[in-house]
């Protein structure tokens, strides 16, 4: 368990699978994208950021204490906002840090 | 997939970066600024390959103003407990700011004050907003006419010219000439000839049975995707490795390996044991004493051990979920997922209450199991990988080295790496201005020493060696392509080997402890699961790639198992135990290396009779240290594994700290 790809969503830009630092990814030639090799991913992360639609959702998998949430990630104006979605629940948006702004 | 099909592309270069990540793109960078062509070879893609895939949200690296590189340099040293080389900590501290400037002059964004300092979190410890550092390095390499960034390439091994002086083919390298990789996704070799090349492939992961169960295994801290590849071809060159046996465990926040330090710096969070009781200050605070802490409380049945921080407001709660956003984005999650279910809890409960809810705003403590992971080679943080001098000139001619790939200066973390990518740039076009004023000089002007052959780069009917070791690749790969399969894949002897690894090279399941029998039965195993290997076939490049993966990271099992076996003693408790040795050994205040002899270049299929590793003790360079000093004549034993004439000071030109 690692990445969750949405096929509805994906638009087949083929950017998950060109920054996946594990090449686990295939997409492109107008098939949604899919991972390869679930096993292997990382968790990174990477493929969630540089998706232009949310098609790709992270998941934590309950060995690791996961719930069950899925988590992506959008841009807004250069400053990236998170969305945690859980099953029966509204999803709830997390905006990252304005530049420079850290405050932890 | 055969081989007859893997079509063989040549590119030339004047500079060739084996590896895109923190320390390759710095180098890469460095010497296309000084206006060589140069070629990186990327396994994956650089916009987000290597260490910094998620993202880092401190520079760990950084010198405050008033301190000095050598505050830095002894800092490391002490945490090293005196095994590492005050010359490349020296060197590395002294590029530190520039490293920062660097990551700063690209974009990332970095905490300030209001009066535009810095905002750090010590003396050493910067806050960044790191979630997109590894684009922004990668941009330097971007749209530059002198640099090609090849990438979905996985090296194989490296290319030489052989020793003149009628030695043959098989004598030690004269110098490096090149790498010749795998393209992932078409068959087809690279083969790039250059007269200079930089090794930055980083760490070793995957060679113990990983923490997190089945499924999981990957979810780990170091990168799964480093192999050790770099140091396996060097190893097969004939280079000399270094201090394999200070493996790294790392003391993270459990199922997530999300960084401790960010709690700990940020928020000033304790470990603390089941009873409650802040153990720390009993084990000392080197980065190997805080890893034992763990584990000797944990062994006591004091645990679970945690971090604690808090009780936190919603504002600080909502800004460390942010700082994990940029370097752990599975401990993000966790936080979340943890937080929404608290908060509906909180909710539940008030409603039961009859009372209006708003308990999400309210103070909460942060409380987090922790574990060490299994262990890891990895030069970035401690003193692991290839021997260097403090140009990062590997013991092979025309081969630098430098990041997670170069040994003798732990703590470098992205800093560090950046300073290393440099420095070794420095280095490299140094060497290359070198043999190019040798070029131009009349024949049989030039004296023939070992380090600056006496010929310009690799032309027509030079490079028997390259063209040998090349036709040996596509044999040993054609190999690899045609025949039956057997019943196992190379995933199943990965397993094999990290059981092995794991209960007989001191692996997490065996809490890190390791003995000569074990780790002697180790290298019977490794040496095993290396035949078994000779026999996998692949269809197509990848699974091609992932028998090569298995190939690397058992022959740095090997070594490393040998390197374990050299140093009886324990001088890094946290990371390791040698059983019967307890304590560090004063004598062995030494750094211990290895190389083969007789390189073979391409993975021997008979690794198990190959003529023995040479190890070589030489004396640790931790001269402003107090205490007894060893003195060389105490070492040069032959090793206990895999015995060779050893022979103390000899065989390593670069020799750092010999």
């Amino acid at each position: 368990m690692s990445v969750v790809f949405e096929p509805s969503l994906c638009v087949s830009c083929g950017r998950c699978a060109s920054v996946c630092p594990g090449t686990l990814l295939e997409a492109g030639d107008g098939r949604p994208a899919r991972i390869l090799f679930p096993d292997d991913c990382w968790g990174c992360a990477s493929c969630l950021k540089a998706c232009p639609r949310r098609a790709v959702r992270l998941t934590l998998p309950p060995a690791l204490g996961g719930l069950g949430g899925l988590l992506s990630c959008g841009r807004e104006g250069g400053r990236l906002v998170w969305r945690l979605e859980r099953p029966g629940r509204e999803p709830a948006d997390f905006p990252g840090d304005p530049e420079g702004e850290g405050g932890y | 997939m055969p081989s007859p099909h893997l079509k063989t592309v040549r590119l030339q270069a004047d500079a060739l970066v084996i590896g895109g990540g923190t320390a390759g793109c710095a180098a890469a960078w460095l010497l296309a600024e000084k206006g060589l062509e140069v070629i990186v070879l990327e396994k994956a893609a650089i916009e987000r390959s290597g260490c910094l895939a998620a993202g880092v949200n401190a520079v760990n690296a950084w010198i405050a103003p008033g301190r000095e590189a050598a505050d830095y340099a002894r800092y490391a040293l002490e945490d090293a407990h005196g095994i590492a080389s005050w010359g490349l900590l020296l060197s590395m501290s002294a590029r530190l700011g520039e490293a920062v400037g660097f990551l700063d002059r690209l974009g990332v964004p970095f905490h300030r004050g209001p009066d535009g300092r810095y905002v750090s979190r010590s003396w050493r410890n910067l806050k960044i907003n790191g979630g997109d550092i590894k684009p922004a390095l990668a941009s330097c390499l971007k749209d530059r006419p002198n640099i090609r960034v090849v990438e979905r390439v996985h090296a194989l091994c490296y290319l030489a010219e052989s020793g003149r002086g009628g030695e043959g083919a098989l004598a030690r390298p004269a110098r490096i000439c090149g790498a010749a990789g795998l393209r992932l996704n078409a068959p087809e070799l690279v083969a790039v000839e250059a007269p200079a090349v930089v090794c930055a492939t980083g760490g070793a992961a995957g060679l113990y049975r990983p923490n997190n169960p089945g499924r999981s295994g990957h979810k780990m801290w170091y990168p799964p995707f480093n192999t050790g590849g770099g140091w396996a071809m060097g190893i097969f060159a004939g280079a000399e490795l270094t201090t394999l046996e200070m493996r790294f465990v790392a003391l993270r926040l459990q199922d997530t390996a999300a960084p401790t330090g960010t709690l700990a710096l940020g928020q000033g969070a304790r470990q603390v044991n089941a009873l409650g009781e802040d153990y720390e200050p009993r084990y000392g605070n080197t980065t190997s004493q805080r890893v034992l802490a763990w584990r000797a409380e944990t062994e006591a049945g004091r645990g679970p051990c945690a971090m604690r921080a808090g009780p936190l407001d919603l504002p600080a709660r909502r800004a460390l979920t942010r700082s994990y956003l940029h370097m752990s984005p599975m401990q993000a999650l966790k936080f979340l997922e943890g937080e929404a279910a608290a908060e509906e809890a909180a909710a539940a409960a008030a409603a039961g209450a009859g009372a209006a809810s708003g308990a999400g705003n309210g103070h909460r403590e942060f409380s987090f199991q922790i574990e060490g992971t299994e262990p890891y080679v990895i030069g970035g943080h401690t003193a692991s990988g290839y021997q260097v001098d403090e140009s990062r000139a590997t013991t092979l001619p025309g081969l630098f080295a430098c990041g997670d790939a170069a040994g003798g200066a732990p703590q470098k973390y992205v800093s560090g790496a950046l300073a290393e990518g440099f420095i070794a740039a420095e280095g490299a076009a140094l060497y290359l201005a070198g043999l190019r004023g040798k070029a131009d000089r009349p024949p049989g002007d030039a004296p023939a020493d070992a380090r600056t052959p006496a010929a310009g780069p690799l032309e027509a009917g030079e490079g028997a060696l390259a063209s040998l070791t090349l036709s040996r690749l596509e044999r040993l790969l054609e190999g690899f392509a045609s025949g039956p399969a057997p019943a196992y894949g190379p995933e199943d002897l990965e397993e094999a080997m990290q059981k092995a690894m794991d209960l007989y090279a001191g692996g997490r399941g065996s809490g890190y402890r390791y003995g000569l029998e074990g780790l002697r039965e180790a290298g019977r195993r490794v040496l095993g699961i290396w035949k078994l290997a000779f026999a996998l076939k692949a269809e197509t490049p990848r699974s091609l790639s992932r028998i090569w993966e298995l190939l690397e990271r058992l022959a740095v099992a090997r070594h490393l198992i040998a390197h374990l076996a050299e140093r009886t003693e324990t001088r890094w408790p946290g990371f390791g135990e040698y059983a019967g040795h307890p304590g560090p050994d004063p004598a062995l205040e030494l750094f211990i290396n290895s190389r083969l002899e007789a390189p073979p270049f391409v993975p021997p299929e008979d690794f198990g009779r190959h003529p023995p590793m040479m190890l070589r003790r030489s004396l640790a360079d931790s001269r402003i240290l107090d205490g007894p000093r060893p003195s060389l004549a105490e070492g040069g034993q032959p090793g206990p594994l895999f015995p060779g004439p050893a022979v103390p000071g000899e065989g390593a030109p670069s020799g750092e700290g010999a």
